[in-house]
């Protein structure tokens, strides 16, 4: 694997003048959370060998403002959103992509009425599209046959009916494509969302990821694939609390394609 | 003696029919109570998501054992109501089987034939029903909420169902012309026999009784529906017609907070300036009583029919935590009624109670407890949105009482000081770039 990666900023090229065709939103997860930052730079390393002409904010960008909102915090949502707004304006940015379910379904549907109107696609979409497009192509042999079952995130899923494109990419990697018994409309939460990531969940029976992993395992899966970075941390936790992880592991879609690639 | 009973049928008609009028005037009342939300855009979609989803009933079929059952006592009651159109005319003008002298024999009797199938089909799908919710024991129909009277409405309503669909097989069986004519009496004559060596003057008397009674207990029903989760029935259509269109998880921007938002990024705005006198008082953010809501979360309280589907996919629900969107329904209707009571004890005006829907009806524990995962939304078999309510709720607890858990307000201090919900510099937002 080679570590050699190339990360272009707005700043960089707005200087040399030049317009990326798309701006990667990495996120607050992806920027800073250990297990998520793999899956950036699994992503840029696609984007590298697809040469993807894109550029990240790097130190420009600031949370979407979508915990304060799930919060009930509008205000401070409001004031996340139009300063990101300034800054993607500025840039005249057209096209976002990014691999967080939160940060997509917040920039997509919840900044334009606030004055920030861009296409923005999921990294699943995007990637899905750059195969169409012979951009990149798949090699399955690495994951020929192992069992894949894909969690849906919640706001990539329900929220915004993108189904296929994660599934198309997983049917690609010649891998078998299992679903759980909650899957796709019903899927079920990982217990992430809605803010509950960074807060201790309500007295239950039972965390709500340990319930999802069950599902996850009774597919008795090799792989079970994620398309956002909360989703992966809960259910990377449910594995490990089930103690599978040495024979199951979680891996975001992007490292799928990734390691099949051997990038 | 004629000019009696059709005197009477008349008056009970008006009655029935006066009274629910009454009440649908204060639910209509009830309903504007919410804030105005302007939801004019895109009729045709809305008109087809209501032909699709509550005439269709395409939601209902995505459980396929509960679904088929109910749309058997969906179309039976509906086919069967063509009939209360002979029986109206029959007892105001004193006619017997009106539909006999205007249709031919076959067709009357194609029509009754038809409508006693279904009724027959709609007492075995009821029976079922009732099987399932105390017999079986369906998990959903036995949450915490589901006590007392929610769980006895429940059974009213299959009970009516059970008499009324009775109440008409026997008043077929025992109308003798009827019976003779042969035609159309598919089920009731199986039932004929039962009265068999009866007197006509007995027969008859059965008749008019079962006829009576029939009337009557289809206007007690009416009228129980403004009462009841029963009111589905009526107020599926327009509550999917007024149905969300934007995608799921797309929450509404406050306004009101906009407004702020926009004036503290103005330049030249004056940060000292005192508001001008006629300044309208500051908009409160965010829900803690039920005028806080939209009219269509209101509507959407009185559609909810407590079936359960949002509580058993709720993600915190499944896992024993104390939030269920089905109660936060149960719970919103039951405090619009109060508050509706209490405007008519008071001549029109509302006089504080001292209640409101958030703490004395819904805990911050159940509120806090959502993941906004949208798994109720999606499963609501008439576009109920409950997860809406829950961050009406939220903004209210967080922006006007600062009651959020410490671990979110961490959360939210980190994202006001560095731009992220975890304490990162916002100046390392590259450094995995970097890192090897």
């Amino acid at each position: 694997m080679s570590n050699e990666i190339n990360v272009p900023t707005m700043a960089s090229l707005f200087a040399e003048g030049k317009q990326p065709e798309v701006l990667f939103w990495v996120g607050c997860a992806g920027s800073f959370d250990d297990r998520a930052k793999k899956i950036t730079k699994a992503f840029v390393k696609i984007l590298n060998k697809a040469n993807v002409n894109f550029a990240v904010l790097g130190t420009e960008e600031s949370c979407t403002g979508d915990p304060a909102k799930r919060s009930g915090n509008e205000f401070l949502f409001q004031m996340q959103a139009v300063t990101n707004i300034e800054v993607l304006n500025a840039y005249d940015v057209k096209k976002v992509v990014t691999a967080c379910p939160h940060c997509f379904n917040t920039l997509k549907n919840e900044y334009p009425s606030l004055g920030g109107s861009y296409e923005v696609v999921h990294h699943t979409q995007f990637l899905k599209q750059l195969l169409e497009e012979g951009r990149i192509t798949m090699e399955g042999g690495k994951f020929k046959g192992k069992r894949i079952t894909f969690h849906d995130p919640c706001y990539l899923g329900r929220a915004n009916d993108v189904y296929e494109a994660p599934r198309e990419l997983i049917r690609k990697l010649d891998a078998e494509l299992v679903e759980m018994k909650s899957c796709k409309t019903r899927g079920l939460c990982c217990g992430a969302g809605g803010a509950q990531m960074f807060k201790e969940p309500e007295k239950g029976a039972k965390d709500i990821n340990i319930e999802r992993t069950e599902q996850a395992l009774e597919t008795q899966p090799d792989i079970i694939a994620a398309g956002c970075p909360f989703c992966n941390t809960m259910m990377t936790d449910g594995v490990k609390n089930k103690e599978k992880e040495a024979s199951i592991a979680v891996m975001d879609i992007a490292e799928l394609i990734a390691s099949a690639d051997d990038l | 003696m004629q000019y009696i009973s059709q005197i009477l049928f008349t008056l009970i008609l008006i009655a029935g029919i006066g009274y629910f009028a009454s009440n649908v005037k204060k639910l209509f009342r009830n309903i504007s109570l919410g804030k105005d939300l302007d939801i004019s855009d895109n009729k045709p979609q809305r008109w087809k998501n209501m032909a699709k989803i509550a005439l269709g009933q395409s939601k209902m079929v995505v459980r396929p054992i509960a679904g088929f059952l109910h749309i058997i006592v969906y179309v039976g009651f509906i086919i069967i109501n063509i009939e209360v159109l002979e029986i109206v005319i029959d007892g105001v003008f004193g006619t017997h089987r009106i539909g006999l002298q205007v249709l031919n024999a076959s067709v009357y009797g194609f029509l009754i034939g038809s409508f006693e199938v279904l009724a027959l089909l709609v007492l075995v799908a009821v029976i079922a029903f009732w099987i399932r919710r105390n017999v079986i024991k369906i998990k959903r129909f036995l949450s915490a909420e589901m006590t007392g009277w929610p769980k006895s409405d429940g059974n009213i309503i299959l009970y009516f169902e059970v008499v009324l669909m009775c109440l008409f097989l026997v008043m077929n069986a025992t109308d003798t012309t009827f019976q003779n004519l042969g035609s159309g009496n598919v089920i009731s004559q199986f039932i004929a026999p039962l009265f068999d060596g009866m007197s006509e003057g007995s027969l008859h008397m059965i008749e008019r009784t079962a006829w009576w009674i029939h009337i009557i207990g289809i206007l007690v029903f009416l009228n129980y529906l403004y009462f009841s989760k029963h009111l589905h029935i009526l107020l599926a259509f327009p509550n999917t017609y007024y149905g969300k269109l934007r995608p799921k998880g797309q929450f509404l921007n406050n306004e009101a907070v906009t407004k702020e938002v926009k004036l503290m990024m103005d330049p030249s705005a004056d940060p000292f300036a005192a508001p001008a006198e006629d300044a309208p008082v500051p908009e409160k953010f965010g829900a803690s009583d039920v005028t806080d809501l939209s009219w269509v979360q209101l509507l959407n309280a009185y559609t909810c029919t407590e079936c359960g589907r949002c509580t058993s996919e709720c993600p915190a629900n499944i896992t024993g935590k104390k939030l269920s969107p089905r109660k936060i329904m149960m719970d919103t209707r039951d405090r619009l009624v109060e508050v509706g009571k209490n405007i008519d004890a008071n001549k029109g005006t509302f006089v504080p109670d001292g209640k409101q829907l958030l703490g004395d009806y819904i805990s911050n524990e159940e509120l806090w407890a959502c993941t906004s995962c949208n798994a109720c939304v999606e499963a609501c078999p008439v576009s109920i949105d409950p997860l809406s309510i829950i961050m009406d709720m939220r903004q209210y607890l967080v922006m006007e009482q600062s009651a959020a858990p410490s671990d979110l307000n961490n959360m939210m201090g980190n994202i006001e000081n560095n731009g992220a919900p975890w304490p990162f510099n916002q100046q390392d937002r590259l450094n995995w770039a970097n890192e090897s």
